[in-house]
């Protein structure tokens, strides 16, 4: 073998020890996280990696992105997740993009025990738990007034018109079926029923398109519309509108007559995460109640952290309490998992609307 | 004057910004001749081309085509064509296209440009090429084609703009024949420039010599040879030694000259010199005899020795420095069989008469 | 026996980096795209051959008119697009000098320097009913209550036009320098008007230039995603959008494939349409 033969070959075999020993180093210290915007505050993440020693790599994201991300690369390049309890059964029964979560490894006493139960409910699969319970919200109506008894069916209203703004997305398409009388979520297994429900919902849509300024799609884009006073109702999430009520002290969340829908985000393990055992640690590190009323404060949603709700910040819980009483509170409607198939027809649903002239 | 001439100028100027491109110049070309603008490049010799083209307009004088005043005419039209400098042949077009594209412009129809197109190309020794795409002509035939695309639209004037300029050498000995010849078949007034004075002296039958926005000197090539009015056409039409020196003795139309190194020569002027003026003497190399033994007797008369031969087959020139002084003096080594031993360091004998070289007031 | 001399072994080895991009990141792709679009999904990970989202396609006119829309506004923009561009290659090419020319190459080239995201929001602060130039018109009384210039098909045509300038002034600006400036003064010198050196002499001559900017500029707005969803709002359809949708919204990856496969095939059948009905090659439009 010549010399300079000899001497690639040893760099090339140091190059090889470096990436081993890099990638080795990177396996013990990262956490990757997908989650959305809100939910790993930089306060949080600074006092855990100062407890732990553990770098966390924050990904934001929504749900559509998240379930696409994991199917591309079938559960793997994140160690943690947050999807909606509700999007987790399909999307595991589909592309088995998770891996069970071991409840033993959490400390189960930081969670509300309804919301617990709940949600190992909803994201059971053959009998093994894929999500447990972070935070929750709903979606309602966020309007520029300090009217409160309104109606999904408001935004189809002549008093608002070409001052509304919502998405076209399937909660739209559920709240209106609600506002309407009618109740999407027991015909989740009836798919003619339910075709039926978001027949009327579409043409329902369709007529009242011209009271839409536009359909938002991003957070930041419908505060903006709102706070321009472009836009003077919308539905929304209440996040966004406790946001508003603390900028303006007059934008602010109503729940809606027919309730308001109630989503759950919890934690996941993709399928082909490598840290596990830093996702737990860092479970369990969100869930106490003061770290948890710290993400609230960020995120704008409360969590399923018992007792959080005390370390809460003062303008943020007056608004919830504008927002909610104990009857709105009852009268929140939980998304169920969503059952394969009803996203197909929702889907051309959301089309017809959109390409309606 | 019997005959309107083709293209008349009178006193025309053209500036850019506080430079005087063209300086009051009037002059006037008859029918049917060749007429050549010879000046270096920068003379304005190309600003006065686009004036008469319509391309620009003059500051001051007057422009006439066929007796006609031409101001505020544009280009297009103008009775007047113009080949470029690089022909300007469309490419996108066959060379059938090309030469119809001013025919078609005054709505000829189709069947009349389709015979006017082959006859042109009849006449210009190129038949049947039409579908030919312009890549595929030689160099000379796309010149023919370019001349061709003007002189079917039958102009009083054809302008053509150091057209040989981009051809090699023998090409362009061929074309100066071939264009002499087209024109005096198609009998169109030329009016020509070029920098290059063997172009202008071989086709003309008027040369025009230009320098610093002014006409020197307009005449046939003979007389501009023979007869040049100032230093700078001496200078600059055929070759010319120049020697500095001063008037010792002036008579009528002759003079007698020293030069810077002491030599005394005789020679002709055509203004009257005083005593003492210093002047630049021209004498042309191929006006210089040679003589090895004999001593004929000519009014000049120098002893040199043979510094270098520039060996160029009938071209062919010595370098001669005077025995006496430093002057060297460049001479036509004719192609005669007693010269073709010269060797360099040779002594040899040159003589003139003093016809044969002019003085002018040194500038 | 196969032998590399030298000489074909470097020109193997130059062209290896060129033929993996495109077999990695060109054919691969898209055959993959190919093969999920013609499957269709049974139940949870079960697939079978199908042609059903072709079929889709076919009977939801819904799909096919905003197909149709997707095409001929870009055609439109591509055109309008190819009038503006002209004159200011002409500008560059022929007429500006030194220092100018480059600060005109540079405003056109300024819009690139941002992306497209920032870009587009930058025309909806200026258009929006709260926007800079609503807040203008009404100060300046030219407007009694806010005017909102979003949403609509002018402005998505605005905004698509605007992103694709650079892509038109390049070609035309690089056929346009080639071009001798005699062969426009022979043609005027020849008899012709303005207007008939621009039709048979200029327009001609950056034909290639013309038909490679269309078609970069054509292929661009087609797959444009941001521009006209943003600016068109509500009523914004954009083919590039429903593939969007299908994969990333509706997880529907084979309808998403299907599209994505019928916009391949649509947008290179009008590129050729268009090349026949100009009577140009691509090749030459490629070289230019």
């Amino acid at each position: 073998m010549s010399r300079s033969a000899q001497k690639f070959h040893r760099s090339l075999l140091a190059v090889a020890v470096l990436g081993a020993s890099l990638s080795l180093s990177v396996q013990a210290e990262e956490l990757r996280l997908l989650t959305w915007g809100g939910y790993a505050p930089q306060e949080v993440i600074d006092q855990f990696e100062k407890e732990t020693g553990i770098e966390v790599k924050v990904t934001k994201s929504n749900n559509e992105d998240m379930i696409s991300k994991l199917r591309a690369t079938r559960g793997a390049g994140y160690d943690l997740v947050q999807p909606s309890q509700d999007r987790i059964n399909g999307a595991q029964k589909e592309y088995r993009i998770y891996k069970p979560i071991d409840l033993s490894k959490l400390e189960t006493d930081h969670f509300i025990a309804s919301m617990l139960d709940a949600t190992k409910k909803n994201t059971s699969v053959d009998g093994k738990v894929y999500g447990v319970p972070h935070i929750w919200g709903t979606s309602g109506l966020i309007a520029n007034s300090s009217q409160q008894n309104l109606s999904f069916n408001d935004l189809c209203s002549d008093d608002f018109k070409g001052k509304v703004s919502y998405r076209l997305k399937r909660p739209t398409l559920i709240g209106f079926a609600f506002a309407m009388g009618e109740d999407p979520f027991a015909a989740y297994n009836d798919q003619k029923k339910y075709a039926e429900i978001l027949g009327r919902v579409e043409q329902k849509l369709i007529q009242c398109k011209d009271n839409v300024k536009a359909y938002w799609s991003g957070g930041d884009a419908l505060i903006n519309l709102l706070r321009s006073g472009e836009v003077t109702l919308a539905m929304g999430w209440d996040a966004g509108g406790w946001k508003l009520h603390k900028e303006t002290g007059k934008i602010n969340f109503v729940a809606p007559k027919s309730g308001a829908l109630g989503w759950i985000d919890t934690f996941a393990l993709p399928a082909k995460g490598k840290n596990d055992e830093a996702a737990y640690k860092w479970i369990n590190f969100v869930m106490q109640p003061e770290i948890a009323a710290k993400i609230t404060d960020s995120a704008g949603n409360f969590t399923a952290s018992v007792g959080a709700e005390n370390y809460v910040s003062k303008a943020l819980s007056n608004s919830y309490k504008i927002s909610y009483n104990q009857a709105s509170l009852d009268n929140i409607k939980w998304y169920p998992p969503v059952p394969a198939g009803l996203e197909q027809l929702e889907g051309k649903t959301l089309d017809r609307i959109k390409a309606a002239q | 004057m019997s005959v309107t001439p083709d293209l008349e100028c009178r006193g025309i100027s053209k500036f850019y910004g506080d430079f005087q491109a063209v300086n009051d110049i009037s002059f006037s070309v008859p029918p049917g001749s060749f007429f050549s603008i010879l000046g270096p490049s920068g003379c304005g010799k190309t600003s006065l081309l686009r004036m008469l083209a319509g391309f620009s307009e003059p500051d001051t004088g007057e422009i006439l085509i066929k007796g006609n005043p031409v101001a505020g005419i544009p280009p297009n039209k103008r009775p007047v064509n113009m080949v470029f400098q690089h022909l300007a042949l469309f490419p996108m077009m066959n060379v059938g296209d090309n030469i119809a594209y001013g025919l078609k412009r005054r709505k000829v129809s189709p069947q009349e440009q389709r015979r006017r197109v082959a006859d042109v190309l009849e006449r210009i020794g190129l038949p049947g090429i039409e579908k030919k795409s312009v890549d595929q002509l030689s160099g000379g035939q796309k010149q023919r084609v370019a001349i061709a695309r003007c002189l079917i639209l039958e102009p009083a004037l054809l302008l053509l703009d150091e057209p040989l300029g981009a051809l090699d050498l023998k090409l362009r000995e061929q074309m100066k024949i071939e264009l002499k010849t087209l024109q005096q078949t198609f009998g169109t007034t030329f009016v020509y420039i070029t920098h290059d004075q063997s172009e202008a002296m071989v086709m003309s039958d008027q040369v025009a010599v230009m320098n610093h926005g002014r006409f020197e000197q307009v005449g046939s090539p003979q007389t501009l040879y023979y007869k040049p009015e100032t230093p700078f056409v001496a200078g600059f039409v055929g070759n010319n030694n120049r020697l500095r020196g001063q008037v010792i003795e002036a008579g009528n139309g002759s003079v007698k000259v020293s030069t810077e190194s002491g030599q005394i020569f005789h020679t002709t002027s055509t203004t009257h010199l005083q005593q003492d003026t210093p002047v630049d003497l021209f004498l042309r190399p191929e006006a210089i005899r040679i003589d090895r033994e004999s001593d004929s007797l000519w009014q000049n008369c120098i002893k040199g020795r043979i510094d270098n031969i520039l060996f160029d087959g009938g071209n062919s020139q010595l370098l001669v420095r005077d025995t006496a002084s430093p002057t060297q003096l460049t001479v036509a080594l004719p192609q005669t069989d007693e010269y073709q031993n010269l060797r360099q360091g040779e002594i040899i004998k040159l003589g003139w008469n003093s016809k044969q070289s002019i003085a002018f007031r040194a500038g | 026996m196969l032998r590399f001399s030298g000489k074909n072994l470097s020109f193997y080895l130059l062209l290896t980096p060129l033929l993996l991009t495109l077999v990695l990141l060109v054919i691969l792709p898209q055959l993959d795209m190919l093969i999920v679009s013609l499957r269709e999904r049974i139940s949870y990970g079960e697939y079978t051959f199908s042609l059903l989202h072709y079929q889709e396609f076919v009977n939801e006119p819904f799909y096919w008119n905003t197909f149709l829309r997707t095409a001929v506004m870009s055609i439109m923009a591509t055109l309008i697009t190819l009038l503006l561009a002209f004159p200011i290659a002409w500008y560059i090419a022929k007429i500006a000098q030194g220092r100018n020319k480059s600060l005109i190459f540079l405003a056109c080239l300024i819009p690139f320097w941002v992306s497209e995201l920032v870009r587009t929001y930058g025309w909806m602060i200026l258009l929006r009913e709260s926007g800079v130039i609503s807040v203008f018109l009404q100060w300046s009384g030219l407007a009694s209550g806010p005017v909102e210039m979003l949403y609509n098909d002018i402005t998505v045509m605005t905004g698509l036009v605007y992103a694709s300038m650079l892509f038109m002034v390049v070609p035309l600006v690089s056929t346009l320098e080639g071009m001798d400036d005699s062969l426009v003064e022979a043609a005027y010198d020849l008899g012709a008007s303005t207007f008939t050196v621009i039709r048979t002499v200029i327009l001609p001559y950056a034909m290639p230039g013309v038909i490679s900017g269309c078609i970069v500029v054509f292929m661009l707005t087609l797959g444009n995603y941001l521009t006209p969803t943003l600016l068109g709002g509500k009523d914004s359809l954009w083919f590039t959008e429903q593939i969007f949708t299908q994969f990333i919204t509706r997880f529907n990856w084979e309808q998403g494939a299907a599209f994505g496969v019928l916009l391949l095939s649509l947008s290179s059948l009008i590129v050729w349409l268009g090349l026949k009905l100009s009577g140009q090659s691509f090749k030459k439009a490629v070289a230019s």
